[in-house]
């Protein structure tokens, strides 16, 4: 993203015939700059990206060899129907956990925003801690919450003389999954919001109060349109993340092997199938597949939402 | 916005193409396995006495003292010991390694089961010119057929994992049983009155462990797989046979007399120390390692033999173990054959292995060696537990083969079978939706699945 403004930053002066010495020497300032950067840049992220790209279009085989075959592997992903099955349950993850996450977020954004809550400070720092815990800590503790056995849930249902809930079962293991991500990251859409809201002019406000509107008017028709740059931010943050969701599968897998499939989600599939089923062909393939869905998803939301602002 | 997505979508078309116009022209070199004739023992002596620098990838704990052995009988070799990871992990950087074709160490540990998934790279050193043909009778029958394929010895033996039974005396005998179970009649009928009175699951199949299922499937006779060194696959995990096993324990799991909770987690763990489990099939690693997790239980538990099928010669299965390979990238390969012949075959250090690190011997001269047989075990109520499963190692079936990706294997397995197993469903389903995977995968791999 920020390589195309850069690049683009010449293109914007005026092309005057004759530039001047001390312009060209800014010019020559401002590319050693970005220098550093474009050599990162390049060698650990656009050549890897060309590399897999380069990979994506051969089959290696364990008898014959690697062969040149165009598309097939990107072809073979629309009826593998392992890889169509763990983007089904991504996007089943998106459609119900999003909302809820970004409605939380949101709730407690407003809430500390209205200045009615105590100790506001003490609160917010709370929600937002989470988001300073590694997703791998995260996980691995939320894992022995969910133990069956021996987990402080599974204790509270056998104190009441329920059953024992199994929150890794097959049917379980999704909804367990979306609860971590909502605990991890209620927190880091809380203080995106939050900080939008402490820009929105003071003098709104008061408009509206000599108005007589209620703090539930203001929110509703001030705050949230004032602050909906901010909340698309978060809601194309929340939807690549939910694509890319990698980590809460991989390590709850040894709690429940069976429950989590090698191809669970895209991200662990295109794992285990460079690693495991030894085909970093295909796992390339399956991984630009992910990457294009991802650029589509975000990018008919943002169109969506901007259509729907131009209406106004 | 807009303009940006655009122009990352041109931008990466671009990459793509100018990485396919740069790139195209390198492809993956394969290392071929140099024919060698009979190596002389003037050729072994003078590369011994040659200094030399191995390198050994190994995850087995503190085989620095075994080495040092080694190093102390021959000073020139010096063995650089690393561990790079235990099963999988390794396997993933070998493999790597040996495709990049440096990098990869002179000597490794792997497991049978990948023996023949390393042997289709042509990355193992065939091991029988060097003086390994010899040593047929220095090892258990069966572990022998596990490292030879045809006339060619890929790896040394180092242990192995005969499986028996070990349980809960006092648990089994709150419910009547003193003895435990001959047959696997026996066996079911025990778990049904274990259950029911004691409230404990007779043992666990754990619905994702692959190996100790694969075991089970070998001790009833069951070929499973099978591989010709060329292109022939053979699958055969859903014959009549090894659903009649499946069976067996579908009933149980269904009665709610075998748990299946995944194994090798805390609240696995736990089951083993607090009596959830009663009794574990396991593997003659179990012993030892279930004195670790389970210390509180001392002197409760005893082994015996996994029970038999009624009317038929006693057998076993194997679950697990480990051999150490040559491979064919090692400069050295002489000294590298002696290093791995050496520490599972010289009696100092067999003898170490498993006094100190308790691997399961296959090396006969540790297996019949009465300071070992004889030991008597505290944790095992004074049963003298090494006993037992040398008995059982001499009745495991001595045909047992794997398949060339067994990597695949397994992960395929927890998607199907292992589903089944979990979800206490059709497990004669699961077997076929198994076998439809293995197939599939070794079709598109190039091999001739089942067409013999």
């Amino acid at each position: 993203m920020s390589t195309a403004s850069v690049a683009s930053t010449p293109v914007r002066v005026p092309a005057t015939r004759r530039t001047s010495l001390a312009k060209k020497r800014q010019w020559r300032a401002a590319y050693l700059f970005v220098i550093p950067f474009f050599v990162v840049f390049i060698t650990m992220l656009v050549v890897p990206l060309v590399y897999s790209g380069y990979l994506s279009f051969f089959a290696t085989r364990l008898i014959g060899g690697t062969t040149f075959v165009g598309f097939e592997n990107y072809l073979k992903t629309f009826t593998d129907q392992l890889f169509l099955g763990g983007l089904g349950r991504t996007a089943l993850f998106l459609v119900i956990q999003v909302p809820i996450m970004l409605g939380l977020a949101l709730f407690f954004a407003l809430a500390l925003d209205s200045g009615r809550v105590r100790g506001s400070k003490v609160l917010r720092l709370l929600i937002f801690v989470p988001y300073a815990i590694p997703g791998v800590v995260a996980t691995l503790m939320w894992g022995f919450l969910y133990g069956q056995d021996f987990g402080p849930i599974g204790q509270v249902f056998a104190a009441f003389g329920l059953d024992k809930p199994n929150l890794l079962s097959d049917g379980n293991v999704l909804g367990s999954m979306m609860n971590i991500v909502t605990w991890e990251y209620v927190g880091y859409n809380m203080i995106i919001m939050y900080s939008a809201l402490r820009s929105v002019p003071a003098e709104l406000y008061e408009a509206a109060e000599i108005d007589g509107a209620s703090q539930f008017r203001v929110a509703w028709s001030i705050k949230m349109p004032a602050i909906r740059p901010a909340i698309l931010l978060t809601v194309i943050f929340s939807i690549i993340g939910s694509f890319q969701i990698f980590n809460e599968p991989s390590l709850l897998r040894n709690l429940a092997p069976t429950a989590i499939t090698s191809s669970f989600t895209p991200n662990f599939y295109a794992y285990n199938l460079a690693f495991v089923n030894q085909d970093v062909n295909y796992a390339a393939a399956v991984a630009f597949i992910l990457g294009i869905v991802i650029m589509i998803v975000s990018y008919v939301v943002q169109l969506t939402t901007q259509r729907r602002e131009g209406g106004r | 916005m807009r303009t940006r997505a655009s122009r990352t979508a041109v931008a990466l078309g671009a990459g793509l193409l100018t990485s396919a116009l740069i790139l195209t022209g390198c492809t993956p070199s394969t290392s071929t396995n140099p024919s060698a004739g009979t190596v002389t023992q003037a050729q072994i002596d003078k590369a011994l006495k040659t200094p030399t620098t191995l390198t050994f990838w190994t995850w087995v704990p503190n085989i620095q003292n075994e080495v040092d052995l080694f190093e102390k009988k021959y000073p020139a070799i010096k063995v650089k010991v690393e561990n790079v990871g235990q099963g999988g992990p390794e396997y993933t950087k070998l493999r790597t390694a040996l495709k990049a074709g440096t990098g990869a160490p002179d000597v490794a540990q792997i497991e049978y089961p990948y023996i023949t998934s390393f042997n289709v790279t042509k990355s193992l050193l065939d091991l029988a010119p060097y003086g390994a043909a010899k040593l047929k009778n220095d090892y258990v029958p069966w572990v022998w057929n596990q490292v030879t394929f045809g006339d060619k010895i890929l790896s040394m033996p180092q242990d192995s994992g005969p499986m028996g039974n070990l349980y809960r005396a006092d648990i089994l005998k709150k419910a009547g049983i003193t003895d435990a179970p001959k047959t696997w009649d026996d066996y079911a009928t025990d778990a049904a009155l274990v259950k029911s009175k004691t409230g404990s699951y007779i043992s666990n199949m754990a619905a994702n462990q692959t190996g100790q299922w694969e075991g089970m499937l070998w001790q009833a006779g069951v070929k499973p797989f099978g591989y010709d060194g060329k292109k022939g696959v053979t699958v055969d995990v859903n014959s009549a046979k090894a659903k009649e096993v499946v069976s067996y324990w579908e009933k149980l799991i269904k009665a709610d007399v075998i748990s299946v909770d995944p194994d090798f987690n805390d609240a696995w763990y736990q089951g083993l120390a607090t009596g959830k489990y009663a009794g574990w099939l396991t593997a003659a690693w179990g012993p030892i390692f279930l004195q670790g997790t389970a210390k509180d239980t001392s002197g409760l538990w005893a082994a015996a033999p996994l029970p038999q099928y009624a009317g038929q010669p006693d057998s076993s299965g194997n679950w697990g173990g480990s051999s150490d390979a040559v491979m064919t990238t090692s400069k050295n390969k002489i000294a590298a054959y002696e290093l791995a012949k050496w520490i599972n075959n010289d009696k100092s250090s067999t003898s170490l292995f498993a006094a100190k690190q308790f691997l399961w011997p296959t090396a006969t001269n540790v297996l019949n060696d009465s300071t070992f047989l004889d030991a008597k075990s505290d944790f095992y109520g004074g049963q003298q537990v090494n006993k037992t499963f040398s008995a059982i190692s001499n009745t495991v079936d001595t045909k047992f083969e794997w398949l060339p990706y067994m990597d695949y294997a397994d992960s395929s397995w927890n998607d199907t079978m292992g589903k089944a197993i979990a979800a206490k469903g059709d497990l004669s389903a699961g077997l076929d939706a198994w076998q439809k995977a293995l197939v599939d995968y070794g079709t598109a791999q190039g091999f001739d699945v089942n067409k013999k």
